[in-house]
């Protein structure tokens, strides 16, 4: 009679909602770590940066000046390098990260298709410090002799292409469109990749070339997608700092040329932290990082919304 | 007719064109790792290069060995807080995931991989170097680790997803519980991915800069206290290559050409390793 009962009892006994499951509750707080430390990460700056937000209120993001005797500060030319070095690097990369990303995304993967799509991922790989010091000793100089000058000589009468200084805007464009280079080959790959293969096979059968099926088939269907890796790459080379710091001159102006020496706001950063001393003085450098950190995240967010409804939408 | 033969010759020019653009798209590689050998090599063919510390300009015989030390302080502490963090995080998303949480916290996790690593040094400063009034390898790797969390998550996440169902499925027929299905079944099926993830991550922390320069700061001895500034391999390149000594710059390469070596060998062993993983786990 005892199993009988037994047997009734584990049939009625509902199993799987009675046990919460623990496992799930414990991994579930322990993913929320990432987001948690982001938020953190905000906070605590903007905690650090309230004496410099309440000195200089919006004024601070129009200001020129930058002068700690004075305390003085404005973060006006860190943000212009900030944005043009970026800028100019996004010129150089785009066509050339999305002609890569079209010869990668060819179906057929062969050996060689293989072997340089790994060979640019490793660029991702190599530390930023590592680009930094090539810049400064390699790529600058020869961007200086072979570039700045000649262009500067010849059209030096546009005010933007004067005063060629080996150190400067240019050279850490160059070096970023270097860097940001892998992000955009390797997500535009995926996003083209993505798109549905009949488009591309009903252009074919239509007779469309390999060119016009690119050019009018999966370009405008990878559309959004492209955009999004572009911004991507946009927010990795806005807080690239050390390259960036190591060949841009460190010269706090609007500069008068591109191929005059800047400032990035992370470069800023990078100098001047550990010799600032008050009160105003670091909170200004800490308001300087959560104006960079506030646009990269943005900016990432905005990217990644793109290319994930670009995957989504050719799965279906 | 006519109109067909600018169309071809249109698609041949933009065949070579986008072929042309692929093969300078990898020249940047080629001469970074060219010129970082060949003006590395000359600083780490003196065995002292990895056994002195730094000396001062023009005493013969300076080395990294500090550098190579706190290099490894800083990422193994990152690491031990890092990657069980991460390798649990990831689980979650693959296992529970298609609710609103896994999707906040993947979010979280790949906005957190662009941030910029120099608002990650501010971060870990305010928290750990002003209230203890000294810089110290500890807040060093804190920032560190808040840098590798997110990629251990997102590639922990991956390599468990490429375990197939029939595998987690037996697990629970079994009566098994979650837990033990996810951390004794899925986890070791799903080990060299994770392990791999985990490689990645400790190559990216390995070579960052921007947020060790007020975390750990730096330190011309040879030190293994976390509570202390430490050395670290990328900063010895960052500081020695900017000043105006020959013998300095010849170390920052020779610094560099061990960064830059360690790296490609986990990126590469790790590729080797997660393609197995894909062709074992189709056989699962």
């Amino acid at each position: 009679m005892a199993t009988a009962t037994d047997v009734k009892v584990a049939v009625h006994a509902p199993v799987s909602p009675a046990i919460p499951d623990r496992f799930r509750l414990l991994t579930g707080i322990v993913a929320a770590a990432a987001p948690a430390t982001l938020v953190l990460i905000v906070f605590i700056l903007f905690q650090q940066a309230w004496p410099a937000i309440t000195h200089f209120g919006l004024g601070f993001l129009t200001s020129r000046t930058w002068n700690p005797v004075t305390q003085e500060f404005g973060a006006l030319p860190g943000i212009f390098g900030t944005v043009a070095t970026s800028l100019i690097a996004l010129v150089f990369a785009l066509p050339i990260g999305v002609a890569a990303a079209l010869v990668l995304a060819e179906q057929g993967q062969t050996t060689i298709r293989g072997l340089v799509g790994t060979a640019i991922e490793l660029l991702a790989a190599i530390p930023s410090v590592v680009y930094g010091i090539w810049a400064l000793y390699v790529l600058g100089p020869w961007a200086f002799a072979h570039i700045e000058a000649p262009i500067s000589d010849r059209f030096g009468f546009v005010g933007w292409l004067s005063e060629a200084s080996p150190r400067s805007l240019f050279t850490a464009s160059l070096v970023l469109a270097v860097m940001i280079l892998p992000t955009l080959t390797a997500v535009s790959r995926d996003v083209i990749r993505a798109v549905p293969r009949g488009l591309k096979e009903n252009a074919v059968a239509l007779g469309a070339t390999w060119w016009e099926t690119t050019w009018r088939v999966i370009l405008p269907a990878a559309r959004s997608g492209i955009f999004g890796a572009t911004i991507l790459a946009l927010g990795r080379a806005l807080g690239e700092t050390i390259a960036v710091t190591m060949v841009i001159g460190n010269n706090y102006q609007i500069p008068p040329s591109i191929f005059s020496p800047a400032y990035t706001l992370a470069s800023v950063i990078a100098n001047e932290f550990t010799e600032a001393s008050g009160v105003l003085y670091p909170a200004a450098l800490v308001e300087l990082g959560l104006a960079l950190i506030l646009v990269t995240l943005t900016v990432n967010v905005i990217a990644m919304v793109l290319v994930r409804s670009t995957a989504s939408r050719a799965a279906i | 007719m006519n109109r067909n033969v600018l169309r071809l010759s249109a698609n041949r020019g933009a065949i070579g064109v986008a072929y042309l653009l692929t093969l300078v798209a990898l020249i940047p590689l080629c001469l970074v790792l060219a010129y970082t050998i060949f003006r590395g090599f000359p600083a780490v063919s003196h065995l002292e290069f990895f056994t002195n510390v730094e000396r001062p300009v023009g005493v013969p015989g300076s080395g990294v060995a500090h550098a190579i030390v706190g290099t490894l302080i800083l990422v193994g502490i990152a690491s031990v807080v890092a990657v069980p963090i991460g390798v649990l995080g990831g689980i979650y998303l693959a296992e529970y995931s298609g609710n609103r949480w896994a999707d906040w916290a993947r979010l979280g996790s790949d906005v957190l991989i662009g941030t910029p690593s120099i608002a990650v040094g501010l971060f870990a400063y305010a928290l750990f170097v002003a209230p203890f009034h000294h810089f110290s390898g500890l807040s060093g790797s804190l920032a560190l680790a808040v840098l590798m969390l997110p990629i251990v998550v997102r590639t922990t996440e991956s390599a468990v997803r490429l375990i197939p169902g029939g595998l987690r499925e037996s697990g629970l027929a079994l009566g098994l519980p979650r837990w033990r299905v996810s951390l004794q079944l899925i986890l070791p099926a799903a080990a060299p991915g994770v392990i791999t993830g985990a490689l990645l991550s400790v190559a990216r922390a390995s070579g960052e800069t921007a947020p060790l320069l007020f975390t750990s700061f730096g330190n011309p001895f040879l030190s293994t206290n976390p509570t202390q500034p430490l050395e670290a391999l990328p900063h010895i390149v960052y500081k020695f290559a900017l000043l105006p000594y020959p013998a300095l710059q010849e170390q920052a390469w020779g610094a560099a050409l061990v960064l830059v070596v360690m790296v490609l060998i986990i990126n590469l062993a790790s590729r080797y390793v997660l393609r197995r993983q894909i062709r074992l786990a189709g056989q699962l």
